[in-house]
């Protein structure tokens, strides 16, 4: 460790006042002078539209750039479940401290108080915003907002769009950053793929991109450069995030000096399809919601799960007596409802002793059939139906389930072509989150003076696990009410610097090592394809720092990771040429950038020896295999500073102080 | 299975596109239609050819990105599903399988099967939005009571993924079924009436501009839709424009 080099910034006074009090005091910038001040917005997710489009709003020149062919099409488009905010609509005692309670508990306290009270300090804005842009959310009959509940907590302040809120929230930010780009007062570059960060003088200046049409590479200058490029859940090759996305831009920030905080916290999603075969390029997340009603289970026999692997037997002829429910067995008070990332390691635990139910071995079922005779009794009743049959309940019950997740189910069925009304469904977790990413101080600002990180891309509010539905709520709240303001504290130094031209030497120099590496690949004419690379990374982190991880595991991963990251740089085939669309090429770039930070995860989990939230070390856990936390030895944010290895990287400590609320281990027995 | 592909393969904008012939083996039922080009692509790879370029993102349906005709239908076979929705099931061993891009003139080939799609962009920039700022400093999310029956119709037209399936579907590569889709979901809401007029004429404008075919009631484009955006969105949009272009006299 060294000396500390991080100032988190948090202003000072009571919790509730600190974001009140720091716009009150944050120099602005006057609008004459802000049309002389570029800003470079990199992503057109939830971050990084409603950064771009508050930002040219205020007056600002913005440039937006993302890898899509529209601004529409960032993986924030995929989002179901909802967004929270803390309205208290429905009267059921939800307040900004509760918000903030509940998700830094969630965190399994490892995130900034200040940073997750400002977040749910301004949610309900968020709302207020959407609505007002035409985002369609649910309402009730009355004419009203709808909620749901979500993810464990007592209060209902989900908000939520049918089962595509990402996709509503999405459309509402790319309105209004159309609105701006109709303006001229943003430029949009689509296609486009930032590699590298320039600097000048230490301060953030402007971007080296790829044109992914010509293949040209292009030199783009501002006086601040905000990075909303997304989470890194691709490093494990599987996961349910978009094919593209990726940590190029992040890591290409990192080895400019960014710290990198938290790398090793990734959220698994418990219930997610299974792989089904060598072929799978991504996985499929099923809601959430289905823990409600589902019960998940595995057989106790050895002989029965054979017998299902090879289809003589079909779950139905287990019969009761013979399944292990094990959620309810472990967790009796909270069963099939434990947060995500018990059940997770739950279901991995089963699967590696034997029992998985599918050809790969890795799926449990989750079995709506005691839900069908629950809800059709109940229904039947209602209905006055006294001597129905088992036959007429259960079709009963299945009309209810149906209204109620109808859309999952038919989903399911698209993929697997199994009928989860007749059969359980078979789920498996998966890489869904990173809750690590680019270390910010309390403007959002990263060690890099003038360069910004704002959504999944930066470290900030969920601390070691997430909880649903906060990921769209950070990302509009970044863009839309925290990044404008405090951005233009640090603008109000440049009224004075005049355009930043892009003939500067840093720029060329930047160009130049880009073009290099993109030579160098061609050059290598290897007989390995990028993806052959890219799933055998994945498999090593997801054997050794995925779910469950320990010290020897990860220090193999290590060795192995550079013994891969060296045979890529011999043996990696890229076709077709640099200078036109060349897809190989794009993920060639990508799986170079996966193959350093995967190393850098390893280390991080390798050096935090607790367990807590998603990071779960083996040798850290209480005699009934829960996750034992630490907090005398790593309540603190681990920051990484680039040296020149990616695995040598110096570690930074921000002690992350309680002030408000106190530290307790969970349970959930 | 074993199949017989006919790709179109294009190295760029300028270039001459061909029907190229491909081989693949052991593809398996539970594979996702695009899983099966990744196969063809990694043996491409393998043998030092050009992979097929092709667009994709999200791959469960929703970011509108893939863009396929597949045996002469946008998004291929089935109902209500995109390109990357598509499983392996739906084939036999020994078809041939014909895979183009979605051709319009409004959407240029970038190459193989990637098209530019950017006139969609251009038109919700002239008016696909409502003129709200950013700052927060609006009325209260439930000041406005929306009939739910409202809104869930415009959520209804909210569902298009912009994709273009409509526009290649239709004989005149009109982009009517997209462009109806939002002024219909704003057109419903109360915060977007304001500007409902002058939306639809900007719009329909652009549309036109970019050089997109008119309609003529066919339909093919609500049948080829993967969100099955209604032809009532059309009907909509009529009136909404003929009531602005009279107004506007
Ligand atoms: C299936 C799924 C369901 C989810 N459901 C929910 C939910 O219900 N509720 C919830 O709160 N959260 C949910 N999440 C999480 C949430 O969707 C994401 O965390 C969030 O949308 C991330 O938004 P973002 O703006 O930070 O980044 P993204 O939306 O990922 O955007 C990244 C942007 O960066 C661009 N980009 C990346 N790299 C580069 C580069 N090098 N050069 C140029 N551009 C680049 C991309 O083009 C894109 O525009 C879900 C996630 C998944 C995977
Ligand atoms: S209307 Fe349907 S086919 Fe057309 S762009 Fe929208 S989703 Fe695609
Ligand atoms: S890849 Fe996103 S809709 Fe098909």
């Amino acid at each position: 460790m060294s000396e500390n080099k991080l100032n988190s910034k948090v202003p000072e006074g009571p919790l509730s006042d600190k974001w009140t009090n720091h716009k009150n005091h944050i120099r602005l910038v006057n609008p004459a002078n802000k049309r002389q001040l570029e800003i470079i917005v990199v992503g057109t997710g939830l971050a990084g539209a409603s950064a771009a489009a508050s930002l040219a709003e205020m007056g600002y020149k913005v440039k937006t750039f993302c890898f899509q062919d529209s601004p529409r099409r960032a993986h924030s488009i995929a989002a179901q479940g909802g967004i929270n905010a803390a309205k208290n609509y429905q009267n059921d005692g939800d307040s900004t401290y509760r918000l903030f309670y509940d998700t830094i508990k969630g965190g399994d306290y490892r995130s900034r108080e200040a940073n997750t009270y400002r977040l749910a300090e301004v949610s309900a804005n968020i709302i207020d915003q959407c609505v007002a842009q035409g985002v369609p959310f649910a309402r009730e009959y009355g004419g009203l907002l709808d909620n749901r509940s979500f993810g464990g907590v007592q209060v209902s302040r989900t908000f939520y769009a049918k089962g595509q809120t990402g996709q509503q929230l999405l459309l509402g930010a790319y309105s209004a950053l159309n609105r701006q780009i109709s303006k001229g007062n943003v430029t949009s570059y689509t296609r486009h793929e930032m590699l590298d960060l320039v600097l000048i003088e230490g301060k953030a200046r402007g971007i080296i991109a790829r044109n992914l049409i010509t293949g040209e590479i292009e030199r783009h200058a501002a006086h601040a450069v905000v990075l909303c490029t997304g989470g890194y859940g691709n490093v494990f090759f599987l996961s349910t995030n978009a094919m593209g996305s990726n940590v190029t831009a992040a890591w290409k920030a990192h080895k400019k000096g960014a710290f990198m905080a938290n790398p090793c916290y990734t959220q698994i999603h418990p219930t997610c399809i299974p792989v089904s075969g060598h072929y799978q390029s991504k996985l499929t997340l099923m809601s959430e919601s289905l823990r409600n009603d589902g019960r998940i289970w595995v057989p106790k026999k050895k002989e029965d799960v054979e017998a299902i692997r090879n289809g003589s037997k079909k779950p139905k002829d287990i019969p009761a007596e013979d399944r292990d429910y094990y959620l309810e067995r472990r967790y009796p008070a909270f069963g099939n409802l434990v947060p995500r990332d018990v059940a997770s390691r739950a279901a991995k635990e089963r699967c590696d002793a034997g029992f998985g139910v599918n050809k790969t071995g890795e799926a449990v079922f989750l079995d709506f059939a005691s839900s069908f005779e629950r809800y059709g009794e109940i229904e039947a009743h209602v209905q006055g139906k006294h001597n129905a049959t088992k036959e007429e309940i259960i079709a009963l019950g299945k009309k209810v389930v149906e209204k109620k997740y109808g859309n999952l189910f038919q989903m399911y069925e698209k993929i697997t072509a199994e009928n989860p009304y007749e059969t359980p469904m078979k789920i498996y977790p998966a890489v869904h989150y990173t809750m690590g990413g680019l270390w910010v101080d309390y403007n959002l600002m990263s060690t890099v003076p003038g360069l910004y990180v704002c959504g999944e891309a930066n470290f900030s509010d969920h601390g070691a696990n997430r909880l649903g539905a906060s990921a769209l709520m950070q990302g509009l709240a970044d863009g839309y009410f925290v990044l404008p303001y405090t951005i233009g504290d640090y603008l109000a130094d440049d009224i004075r610097t005049g355009k930043i031209s892009t003939d500067l030497p840093e720029f060329k120099e930047a160009e130049e090592k880009v073009k290099e590496t993109i030579s160098k690949l061609f050059s290598i004419k290897g007989s390995e394809s990028v993806d052959s690379f890219h799933k055998r990374l994945g498999k090593i982190m997801w054997d050794k720092c995925g779910m469950a991880r320990n010290a020897q595991g990860l220090q193999e991963a290590i060795g192995e990771i550079r013994t891969l990251r060296e045979e890529f740089w011999k043996n990696v085939r890229i076709t077709g040429e640099p200078n036109e669309l060349n897809n190989e090429l794009e993920k060639a770039m990508r799986v170079a950038d996966f193959l350093e930070l995967g190393e850098l995860m390893c280390v991080d989990a390798l050096n935090r020896n607790e367990s807590c939230g998603g990071h779960f070390r083996e040798e850290y856990q209480t005699q009934d295999g829960e996750a034992k936390r630490d907090d005398g030895n790593f309540a603190h944010v681990a920051a990484w500073e680039f040296v020149g290895d990616p695995g040598k990287a110096l570690l930074h400590k921000e002690e992350l102080k309680f002030e408000n609320i106190k530290l307790v281990q969970r349970s959930y027995k | 299975m074993k199949l017989t592909l006919k790709i179109w393969r294009q190295k760029n904008k300028n270039a001459h596109g061909e029907m190229k012939t491909y081989q693949v083996d052991h593809i398996s039922d539970d594979m996702s239609f695009l899983e099966m080009i990744d196969v063809l692509n990694e043996e491409l790879v393998e043998k030092n050819d050009d992979p097929v370029a092709f667009d994709h993102d999200c791959r469960e349906g929703i970011c509108g990105m893939c863009s396929m005709v597949i045996n002469g239908q946008p998004h291929g076979p089935g109902k209500g599903i995109t390109t990357c929705q598509l499983h392996m099931r739906e084939f036999n061993d020994g078809d041939t399988i014909y895979i183009e891009p979605f051709r319009a003139d409004a959407f240029p080939i970038i190459k193989d099967l990637v098209v530019d799609r950017s006139a969609f962009d251009r038109i919700q920039q002239a008016g696909g939005f409502i003129s709200v700022n950013t700052s927060g400093n609006t009325i209260d999310a439930n000041a406005i009571p929306v009939p739910k029956e409202n809104a869930d119709t415009a959520f209804d037209s909210a569902t298009c993924i912009g994709c273009g399936a409509c526009v290649a579907a239709c004989k005149n590569s009109s982009a009517i079924l997209f462009v109806s889709a939002k002024v219909s979901q704003f057109a419903l809401l109360p915060q977007g009436e304001l500007e409902r007029k002058e939306r639809a004429l900007k719009m329909v404008e652009q549309m036109d501009k970019e050089g997109f075919g008119s309609c003529t009631n066919i339909g093919d484009c609500a049948a080829e839709c993967p969100k099955e955006i209604s032809l009532e969105n059309i009907a909509r949009l009529n009136r909404e424009y003929i009531s602005a272009t009279i107004k506007s006299k």
